[in-house]
């Protein structure tokens, strides 16, 4: 059985992922899992908790953020 | 010297420091170590996916040596500057905020309707909100009603290194807030940094005097002696001005000419 591709944007690049794709796995294939970084899904964080449960659908804007040098 | 104290924590230093425009991270360590500061502000932004370590703060800095002060710099909305603080919160590491919103990409001077606007919001929300304003007097005492925990008026702007412009208004500032009154941007060299801790404000935030210096541990170093000095001097009280001399020896017992 074929597996449907989804296209999301994450950190306003384009990116196709399975449908069905959790934000926990997203950030797993991005070898992201265990830094301290923020995620906001169309513009609302999601928290470590809740990465499993949040599903990514087509369209899906994701924000992957952290701490730079800055005044 | 009595320490800073900020929304009921206490700081060691009266000196904040930034942590952009360093040629390296391993010298911005070493300065911010050398200033002494026990707070240093840090930015928010996109991870680059395909270099995740790049830029990454936390690979320098641990947040067990120093408290982490996010800001909200390059925003221009409080719409914007919310989300920014927001983010940063989500971190797990700070509910303190520097607050920046923008005015005008060229001065970077503050929008100061919006910057009241997202204070209010913010502290509504449990943040400990810390704004970047002008040397106005009124913008200050609004952000103090808003809930601000320290307000952080300007000595000049952002990285213009032009020391303390107005020190009357910044004078005018302290004497009329209740909340901490930190001085941030502008400070060019060890001597502006005194002279602005002479008027008796709460401390100072700066960036760029010592990440751009030539030296910036040495700068780093300059910089936490000045601050304690203008501190200090605050403290001891000056001399009063005067327009004419006033000898120090006694007149008396003077010799005569032959």
């Amino acid at each position: 059985m074929e597996i449907m591709e989804i296209r999301i944007q994450v950190n306003g690049r384009e990116r196709d992922v399975p449908a069905g794709t959790s934000v926990a796995t997203l950030l797993r294939d991005l070898d992201l899992d265990g830094r301290t970084l923020v995620v906001e899904l169309n513009r609302r964080i999601v928290r470590p908790p809740e990465t499993e449960s949040a599903r990514l659908e087509a369209g899906d804007r994701v924000e992957l953020v952290h701490f730079v040098g800055g005044g | 010297m009595a320490p800073l104290e900020i929304a009921g924590r206490t700081f060691a230093s009266r000196l904040i420091v930034g942590t952009g425009k360093y040629p390296s991270p391993e010298i911005m360590l070493e300065a911010i170590r050398a200033s002494g500061a026990d707070m240093v502000t840090v930015a928010v932004r996109r991870v680059d996916i395909e270099n995740p370590d790049r830029d990454d703060i936390l690979r320098t800095l641990s947040p067990d040596e120093f408290s982490l002060l996010p800001n909200t710099a390059a925003c221009y909305s409080a719409e914007e500057a919310i989300r920014a603080a927001r983010l940063g919160r989500a971190s797990g590491m700070s509910d303190w905020v520097k607050l920046e919103v923008i005015g005008d990409p060229d001065t970077l001077l503050p929008h100061t309707e919006e910057l009241i606007e997202a204070t209010r919001v913010l502290v509504a929300e449990g943040f400990v909100v810390l704004p970047y304003t002008n040397d106005d007097l009124i913008t200050a005492l609004r952000l103090e009603e808003a809930g601000a925990a320290a307000v952080m008026p300007l000595a000049s702007p952002i990285g213009s290194g032009l020391g303390l412009l107005n020190p009357l208004n910044i004078r005018i500032i302290k004497s009329r807030l209740s909340v901490p009154v930190i001085v941030d941007a502008g400070v060019g060299t060890a001597s502006d940094a005194c002279a602005t801790m002479e008027q008796g404000v709460d401390g100072i935030l700066m960036n760029t005097a010592i990440a751009e210096a030539e030296d910036p541990v040495e700068m780093a170093r300059a910089m936490r002696l000045a601050v304690e000095a203008g501190r200090r001097a605050w403290v001891a009280g000056r001399m009063p001005r005067r327009e004419w001399a006033v000898p120090s020896s006694p007149l008396e017992g003077v010799p005569p000419p032959a």
